[in-house]
């Protein structure tokens, strides 16, 4: 059961981290704090997709040396593609953060407060 | 030729133009609507262009930059896309029109060009989606089409930075499950492609990281189409948002997640899978029948006008998944759910509409204030009950085809229970739109000298947008009888290989 664990130790560790993050969407009453774990969450994401890519033994899918028409052996470089994948994640992860942050500001300008069951909105 | 293009440009118009607005409106600020109207209206072209080629030669597939698919971005353009986008540019051609009054009474006139920047950029996301056929650009046009709507939300009224926040924090939820799933798709086939993905699935659907990738999917995009429970965030955002958005995202946005869902469900899964795999058909009717009831609940309590349209799209949007839960057992296939999505987005784009005018025109938002209203914008009352007829289900009208057209699944489907759902919400929408017509015409206004009903009727470019949609609601229904669509419908049916049983 242990062996389980450990050798896919590094889904157990986005799993935990993704767990975390949505806690802290969820439950805490500060919108910085919600946007923190959004944050986590969405990092998480991007593990698990650096997690699906990664070989044992295998380097960062550069190609090398001098030569253009070198023979590749695939089963020495990780896979690409879900790096390339994750530059457009994170572009998306960023673009919320700065468009939560915006929001956040104007919370902030036009309450004086960033927790939740402070603001009072009219009906 | 043109024509060729028309995948492509219907996507990067808008794009490209949505860029040239704060450009233009640092220039001269009456120009951004005219820019607008344009690229919709490239738009409009290209989608009917779209309809055209698809009913002549079947299917399109448009490589981006030459890439063959699975390797390159594919779109992908069959009857249900084609469908879908008309729907989606004449909404937000509407929109368009019907904001240009509304924006200059509720923007300070320097936001005017932001405001339809991410106008115009929403309406690049949500056409992305509709015609692209890769499951990670899915996702990334997901993303600009909501972050659009987040800051479209947040400059409405009071009260409207809070509901952009819940929106932001479900949107992102959603959108990562989208992601997740699709990662967990990657990680098993090594494929994006959505034609693809559909090959090479079959032999692992027993594969229990395929199996939660579909939940995941599932309750991704069910965050996105407000589907009951996942609709927390929804009634605040259609409520708080200013006029314009309001319509649009009620009406384009909401019904092209439920087409992303769709697409993903029947194009990228198979009607097998969901049967046989995750058997998951009878929990989305059930909750769809939930949603129904539980949506003209709330609506039925509310008395601020928008609110309550938000409530009530709750329970249409579980009408919508209602047809899709039932598609497998009926002969009729996904017909009902298509039926519904336009539907309910000429009816609910009108209602908003209609809505609007009276913050408008009076500043009227509460129902119960309402009196003598009927007397005083007769034109936009009277399209107001247009539409609350078609809701209800008078015939012709577009609600009554889409009732009966979901009970004939339910019959067909052996299961009466959602006929009775049916019958009952149709009662409680009689009794919350019957309130407020009751409210506008029958109960008598205090008149008092000096305080006489005048006839003060909201401006022509908020009201034609409204009465056109208001006799659309009726002109379509008789389409619908005449069976004007029941081409695309079954060819959309045959496509997912529905509606034969």
């Amino acid at each position: 059961m242990f062996e389980y664990f450990i050798s896919k130790y590094n889904y157990w560790m986005y799993v935990v981290i993704i767990l975390i993050g949505f806690y802290a969407m969820m439950a805490k009453g500060n919108f910085m704090k919600k946007l923190i774990g959004m944050s986590i969450f969405q990092w998480a994401i991007i593990f698990y997709f650096m997690s699906i890519s990664a070989k044992k033994g295998a380097t960062v899918h550069i190609i090398g040396g001098h030569g253009a028409h070198t023979v590749v052996n695939a089963a020495d470089f990780v896979n690409p593609l879900p790096s390339v994948l994750m530059l457009t994640a994170i572009v998306v992860a960023v673009a919320t953060t700065g468009i939560t942050l915006s929001v956040i500001i104007m919370i902030f300008k036009r309450y004086g407060t960033l927790e939740e069951d402070e603001i009072t909105t009219p009906e | 030729m043109i024509s060729e293009q028309f995948p492509a440009l219907i996507v990067v118009t808008p794009l490209i133009l949505s860029f040239f607005i704060p450009v233009v409106g640092w220039w001269r600020k009456s120009l951004c609507l005219p820019i607008v109207l344009a690229a919709l209206s490239v738009c409009m072209v290209s989608a009917v262009g779209l309809l055209n080629m698809v009913q002549q030669h079947g299917e399109i597939h448009y490589w981006l930059g030459l890439w063959e698919p699975p390797w390159g971005i594919e779109y992908v353009v069959d009857n249900f896309n084609a469908y879908i986008a008309i729907i989606v540019t004449f909404m937000a051609l509407a929109a368009a029109i019907y904001s240009k009054r509304n924006v200059e009474q509720e923007l300070p006139e320097h936001k005017i060009p932001t405001f339809y920047t991410l106008f115009l950029l929403n309406v690049t996301g949500l056409l992305g989606i509709t015609v692209t056929g890769d499951a990670f650009n899915l996702y990334v046009l997901v993303e600009i089409a909501s972050f659009s709507a987040y800051g479209l939300v947040a400059i409405g009224e009071e009260g409207a930075l809070v509901a952009s926040f819940r929106y932001i924090v479900m949107g992102t939820i959603g959108a990562c499950f989208y992601l997740l799933g699709v990662g967990y798709l990657y990680a098993v086939t090594g494929s994006l492609n959505m034609a693809d993905l559909r090959v090479l699935l079959p032999p692992l659907y027993g594969n229990s990281a395929v199996q939660t990738s579909f939940i995941f999917i599932l309750i991704g995009l069910g965050i996105k189409v407000a589907f009951f429970p996942l609709h927390a965030w929804q009634p605040d955002a259609y409520t708080r948002a200013p006029s314009a958005v309001s319509v649009l995202i009620s009406t384009a946005m909401a019904k092209t997640s439920a087409y992303a869902l769709i697409r993903i469900m029947f194009s990228v899964y198979t009607v097998d899978f969901i049967l046989h795999y995750v058997s998951m058909m009878d929990i989305i009717s059930w909750m769809s029948a939930v949603a129904i009831i539980v949506g003209s609940i709330y609506a039925i309590q509310e008395f601020n006008l928008k609110r309550m349209l938000a409530y009530s799209s709750i329970a249409n949007v579980g009408y919508i998944m209602l047809g899709v839960g039932l598609s497998t057992s009926t002969t009729l296939g996904l017909t009902p759910a298509l039926m519904h999505i336009l539907n309910h987005a000429l009816i609910k784009g009108c209602m908003f509409m209609t809505a609007c005018a009276f913050i408008y025109k009076a500043g009227l938002r509460d129902i119960r204030d309402f009196v003598g209203l009927g007397r005083r914008m007769p034109y936009t009352c009277l399209a107001f009950i247009l539409a609350s007829l078609a809701m209800i289900g008078m015939p012709p009208s577009v609600g009554f085809i889409s009732k009966w057209y979901l009970i004939l699944a339910s019959i067909d489907a052996h299961n009466y229970v959602f006929v009775a759902v049916i019958f009952i919400s149709t009662l409680l929408m009689i009794y919350y739109f019957w309130r407020v017509i009751e409210i506008m015409y029958l109960l008598p206004a205090e008149t008092r000298p000096g305080n006489e009903i005048t006839m003060d009727e909201a401006p022509m470019s908020m009201l034609m947008p409204g009465i056109i949609l208001a006799v659309l609601c009726f002109a379509v229904g008789i389409a619908w009888i005449a069976g004007v669509f029941s081409p695309i419908m079954d060819a959309i049916n045959t496509t997912f290989g529905l509606g034969g049983i």
